[in-house]
């Protein structure tokens, strides 16, 4: 039975932060009909950044890191389709249909659809065996598989980005032997300066990881459990389980399939709205624009998947909202944290404030005078004080920023 | 066991019962508003913050540096501040009062 446009129907695809988000925010507004909550992955939704750190080392199941216990849903009224695939979206008659056929009438619709991993076609890696992404949790308890029955442990990540070295960090707990391909001249490329880069390669390698860079994969062969891949210098590798930190395809099928607008992702507005006035799109999956920045980003973050989903609900719900976050993120590696506030593309000049302590510091990233992007490792102090400079777009004095004899505080 | 009382923004006073896991995780699970726990509870979002009721502070004890930092993100710290995610539960609470800050 389909809906009548009456009941005031929202649609969510994709039950991941973002999405059980802006579910949980939309009912907090007080919308009145029914919202619906779809997701092909069967799990009750769950916290996806413990996947390559806590949840990878541990021995629990999913159901410690959800992100709301079940009875939540049944509380505010949040019907669950989890394990189902959404198959396309008629934006005319503003319907869904699922993968079995079925349709489903929206009011509203939200893409929350996120990304997938991106594997890279390398000769033989279709058939080659234990060969795991890193995105879901049911990813997860196969490596812990694979691991468990391997006798030697070898395991080698191709991509030296912040997903590799966090599983490299946490399989390294666990015992495996742990060989890093990246691709580029040096890990972290695409994300932070040489002087991060650097800082990670020298903690990686001094808890036994091997960090490989200039390494292009190009070829992997199985026999066995064990496999060997070939690099285009000529150099090969064994190895009893792989990981693929390759980065990220965005997810907009079902938003192409709506009609609306693409570009980098799913573009939307200030209120996360996408060029069709019933549809809204939130987390990694839009291109947005950042008012802070004065341009269009796509971020794959906790931080942007919450604070547009709260947009879009109140947005939904009529209120006048919009978009207009710092974003921030964070990374967990052995006993290093790094906090990064901000976004550092585009920067020209840094300073690097070291503390007393040998494993706290800071980078400043600058274009010109103003501050775009502190990265804080071991040092949450700078991460506020970072986030406050950024955002009142304060004038620092460098030379008082890099001595550590000056208290940040006294730099507002 | 310990029952722990959470009083909104709205001065609704919810109380809860646990034996083990943190306050943040407790409030997340049982939908208490205004606790938000966006990290998951790994110190890195400060969506947790609760002022202790000022005759458990003792109990509850002083945030670490990393927390203290982090409660200043939030505009009204003071020193009755913690990080929920931060605070784990055990009998010593039972009977605890915690303000969410707002």
């Amino acid at each position: 039975m389909m809906d009548s446009p009456d009941d005031k129907v929202v649609c969510v695809v994709g039950a991941s932060h973002a999405g059980v988000t802006c579910a949980f925010a939309l009912r907090r507004e007080g919308w009145p009909g029914r919202i619906i909550l779809f997701d092909a992955d069967p799990e009750l939704p769950y916290h996806r950044p413990p996947l390559s750190k806590a949840f990878l080392t541990s021995e629990l199941g999913v159901e410690h890191y959800l992100l709301k216990p079940r009875e939540s849903y049944l509380k505010d009224a949040i019907e669950l389709r989890l394990g189902v695939q959404v198959a396309n979206v008629q934006s005319t008659e503003r319907y869904l249909t699922l993968a079995d056929g079925r349709r489903q009438y929206y009011e509203k619709l939200v893409l929350a659809t996120g990304a997938r991993p991106c594997l890279p076609p390398i000769k033989g890696m279709a058939d080659a065996k234990n060969v795991f992404p890193l995105r879901t949790a049911q990813d997860i308890t196969r490596i812990r598989e694979a691991l468990l029955v391997s006798r030697q442990k070898r395991v080698l990540i191709i991509g030296g980005g912040y997903i590799g070295l966090e599983t490299a960090a946490s399989l390294r707990k666990m015992g495996a032997e742990v060989n890093i391909l990246e691709r580029e001249e040096r890990i972290l490329h695409r994300v932070t300066c040489p002087f991060m880069s650097e800082f990670f390669r020298y903690t990686h390698q001094n808890h036994g990881v091997i960090i490989e860079t200039g390494k292009q994969v190009v070829a992997v062969e199985s026999s066995d459990a064990q496999s060997t891949l070939q690099c285009s210098d000529g150099s090969s590798y064994q190895a009893d389980v792989i990981i693929m930190g390759t980065g990220v395809r965005v997810n907009t099928a079902l938003g192409s399939s709506a009609g609306v607008e693409i570009e980098n992702g799913i573009k939307v507005d200030p209120t996360a709205r996408t060029s069709d006035e019933h549809i809204y799109s939130i987390g990694d999956c839009t291109f947005h624009f950042n008012p802070h920045y004065r341009r269009y980003v796509r971020l794959e973050s906790v931080q942007n998947a919450i604070d547009q989903a709260k947009v879009a609900a109140a947005a939904m719900c009529g209120k006048n909202v919009y978009y207009d976050a710092i974003p921030w993120f964070w990374s967990d590696q052995y006993d290093i944290k790094l906090q990064i506030a901000g976004l550092s593309q585009g920067f020209d000049n840094l300073v690097v404030r070291k503390e007393d302590r040998e494993d706290q510091f800071s980078v400043w990233y600058f274009k010109g005078q103003e501050l775009l992007a502190v990265d804080a490792v071991n040092n949450a102090k700078a991460y506020v004080m970072g986030t406050r400079l950024i955002r009142d777009r304060a004038i620092i004095n460098k030379e008082k920023l890099a001595d550590p004899a000056v208290a940040l505080k006294s730099l507002v | 066991m310990a029952r722990i009382t959470y009083i909104t923004n709205t001065d609704e006073s919810i109380t809860l019962e646990a034996f083990s896991g943190s306050l943040m995780e407790l409030a997340v699970q049982n939908g208490v508003p205004g606790i938000d726990g966006d990290c998951g509870g790994v110190c890195s979002c400060a969506t947790c913050h609760v002022h202790v009721a000022p005759e458990y502070m003792a109990i509850v004890g002083e945030p670490e540096e990393i927390e203290m930092d982090m409660l200043e993100l939030n505009d009204d710290v003071d020193e009755y501040s913690r990080l929920g995610c931060q605070v784990q539960i055990s009998e010593a609470l039972d009977g605890i009062t915690l303000t969410v800050a707002r």
